[in-house]
């Protein structure tokens, strides 16, 4: 057990602080949340400034285009990006964190050498198109369509929560091709064109206000087959592996950033005379203690995840550990992969929304002004417990794959 | 960065496991609930496995560990249950003759808690005394004889852990050596280990109870409500491990107490979740959730408590 930083991942920190340092004031100025075409740009500027200076894809396997930096060194980058206030990955998220990965894990080299140059770029924007009215937390009940027809899939059907629809390029699209197969199987992945004729996309407006995701139609359109990643109906497994991405180092940044909010609110309170109520102090007090666990778990999770070979989520699944031996989450000596992702969202998802439930008590009557950054954020952390698996998904996740506790209902 | 067991360590930490399943088994525990004293051959048993001596130099004919390992003793003491001064053992071998080979014990008493509680009264045969309050503050520790030191009953509602309060002692002697502020956050870090060994250990007991308990003609397990609470225990055990783990570490005090207010909350919290598992089976005195849960309890009181760490770590944000 070592918590230190080695003096090579020290000098690649003072060399990337130092960079920000320099490039950060640079940037052009903060669009407006509901500035779509501006956000794109903003998102896009800051990702081609990661390219130029080599630090785009950092974590991405080196014959992908990426860096190879180990999930140390992205930790690294993730802390200090945040500590020097840098963008964060915004509309690049699909494309950095789901997509890119997906394909340079399953794609032909004529796919990788198409979509992921663009990507480390900042020149194209994804979407994410698995999740559907109908088929919200168990995706595996999705129902849009392609049918087979000459050299391409016509894709009828409908996604929602589409994030970044608005500007993106390409949607990593989930489809079912085979509706006889069952429901795991028989499906597909596809990189679909956004501009493709047939499809239509609805802004959704948030209970925080803003259109931060979309519906989206698909009447007939054409995707060709070679825009298909895996194979025919292994859509489910290649899906997978695009969810182990999102999993282990995807907060990284904002737990740094909820720990700088927490001293902000302690900082306030004393400021504002609501210190004095032991309660909230106490309150406070607590919080410091979850967050700076929740830093501790990320340690440990991207330590564990050192022991795995790079370009991968987890390590390979072995038997589920024997409850009443040891029941927690291993990687390097067995166990299930990307589950202790599941330990952290969960709890860091519930963190996240009692900080900003602190902030508004700080706050006060100022916590009705919508304007006010924390209760924007207040609003915004409502959608943590649900996005990218609930929080019920994720028990059942944690119980049955961790625990090994029975299927049912 | 390498925050993950050695090799050594989980071979520490998978052998004191044998050791305890081995000498403190189901039926040795039910049996201290009757009688608590700590087993004298047991304890030299573990002395002479280095369980004491664990972090003296090797010169000095200790094992030569750090914090780190004697943290994952002791989450190996607190899943079985083990009662007795182990803390007070590790802590003073070294600086109170006979600890470290297991021929003495040695309880060490909390001056600045109110009441002042001192452990296994009866069965110790020497008393160290940590003077003060405050957790940075240096204070003066004290050595006493056990008969020479004033006492009330007090009822413990752990029944492994029998307590006494303290009410006066006449002739105390200053413990040479001895760092105050440092045996407090050591205590702390070493107890809330054992919260940590008790949090996952009633994870096991609730998640094996859920697979095997039918209702309805399904296993418990199989109910989304079961699942819930289980996947909510290895939560709050999993954090508090982080935690722990890190404090031991780093050694720092503030670390130090997040990760007892961590730990404390995760052994009382799946205490009495696992309790809740069991259904009425875990309202029995049979059922070994009780003592898990009340040791969890008495545990969260020593060494700083919920209010004292909350507050500390509020302060710390304020700076």
């Amino acid at each position: 057990m070592d918590l230190a930083y080695t003096a090579e991942e020290e000098a690649f920190r003072d060399r990337l602080r130092t960079w920000l340092a320099e490039v950060l004031p640079k940037l052009p100025p903060k669009p407006v949340a509901t500035d779509w075409p501006g956000r794109r740009a903003y998102d896009a500027a800051w990702q081609r400034m990661l390219y130029d200076a080599g630090y785009a894809g950092l974590h991405w396997p080196a014959d992908a285009g990426g860096r190879g930096a180990t999930p140390t060194q992205h930790l690294i980058f993730l802390e200090e990006s945040e500590k020097a206030g840098a963008p964060y990955v915004g509309a690049n998220f699909v494309g950095l964190l789901h997509a890119g990965p997906t394909i340079a894990a399953e794609g032909t080299p004529a796919q990788r050498a198409r979509w992921l140059p663009p990507i480390l770029r900042g020149d194209e924007i994804w979407c994410q198109g698995f999740s559907e009215p109908d088929a919200g937390s168990d995706l595996a009940a999705l129902r849009t369509r392609a049918v087979r027809d000459g050299d391409d899939y016509v894709v009828t059907g409908s996604k929602i929560w589409t994030s970044h629809a608005e500007v993106a390029d390409w949607c990593e699209l989930l489809v079912r091709t085979d509706p006889e197969a069952p429901r795991h199987r028989g499906i597909s992945w596809l990189a679909m064109p956004m501009d493709a004729p047939g499809v239509t996309v609805r802004p959704l407006r948030t209970l925080a206000g803003s259109t931060e995701f979309a519906e989206l139609f698909l009447d007939e359109v054409r995707v060709p087959a070679g825009n298909r990643v895996g194979a025919e109906h292994d859509g489910w497994r290649v899906t997978m592996v695009t969810l182990s991405f999102e999993r282990g180092t995807a907060f990284v940044g904002e737990v740094v950033a909820c720990r700088r909010v927490l001293g902000e609110l302690a900082r306030t309170a004393r400021a504002n005379g609501r210190w004095d109520d032991a309660v909230l102090r106490r309150r406070l007090g607590r919080l410091n203690a979850e967050f700076a666990a929740l830093w501790r778990l990320t340690q440990w999770n991207v330590s564990e995840a050192m022991g795995v070979p790079p370009g991968h989520g987890g390590p390979p699944a072995r038997a589920k550990p024997s409850v009443g031996e040891d029941s927690r989450p291993r990687g390097r000596s067995g166990g299930v992969p990307g589950t202790g992702g599941s330990v952290f969202k969960l709890r860091y998802s519930h963190a996240r929304q009692e900080l900003y439930d602190a902030a508004a008590e700080v706050l006060g009557g100022q916590a009705l002004d919508a304007a006010h950054p924390w209760v924007a954020d207040r609003l915004s952390a409502l959608a943590y417990t649900i996005a990218a698996g609930t929080s019920q998904i994720q028990r059942n996740i944690v119980a049955e794959r961790i625990l090994g506790l029975p299927k049912g209902r | 960065m390498d925050f993950q067991l050695t090799d050594d360590q989980r071979a520490l930490r998978d052998g004191t496991r044998e050791l305890l399943a081995g000498r403190f088994g189901r039926d040795r525990l039910r049996a201290a609930v009757d009688d608590p004293a700590p087993d004298r051959g047991l304890w030299r048993e573990l002395a002479t496995a280095g369980f004491f001596a664990l972090r003296l130099p090797e010169a000095d004919g200790g094992v030569g560990l750090g914090l780190p390992e004697a943290v994952l003793v002791f989450e190996e003491v607190g899943r079985a249950l083990l009662p007795g001064p182990l803390v007070a053992g590790q802590l003073l071998a070294g600086a109170v003759d006979g600890v470290a080979t297991g021929e003495r014990i040695v309880a060490l008493c909390d001056g600045g808690a109110d009441p002042v509680l001192w452990e296994h009264p009866d069965h110790c045969d020497v008393l160290i005394f940590v003077e003060g309050g405050a957790p940075e503050r240096d204070g003066a520790v004290y050595r006493s004889a056990p008969a020479e030191v004033a006492r009330a009953p007090f009822a413990s509602v752990d029944p492994l852990t029998p307590l006494v309060r303290v009410t006066g002692r006449p002739r105390t002697t200053p413990l040479p050596g001895a760092d105050a502020s440092r045996l407090r956050r050591e205590a702390a870090l070493l107890t809330a280990a054992e919260q940590l060994g008790s949090a996952g250990r009633t994870v096991e007991t609730a998640v094996g109870y859920a697979r095997q308990r039918t209702q309805f003609g399904a296993p418990i397990g199989s109910f989304q409500a079961v699942k819930h609470l289980c996947a909510g225990m290895l939560v709050r055990a999993e954090l508090a491990r982080a935690a722990v783990y890190a404090a031991a570490v780093t050694g720092d005090a503030l670390d130090i107490a997040g990760a007892k207010l961590l730990a404390d909350e995760a052994a009382v919290g799946n205490a009495r979740d696992c309790l809740q598992v069991h259904g009425g089976m875990g309202f029995t005195w049979e059922a070994d959730v009780h003592l898990h849960l009340k040791r969890a309890w008495l545990r969260a009181e020593r060494w700083g408590g919920a209010r004292e760490a909350e507050e500390r770590l509020a302060q710390a944000l304020a700076g």
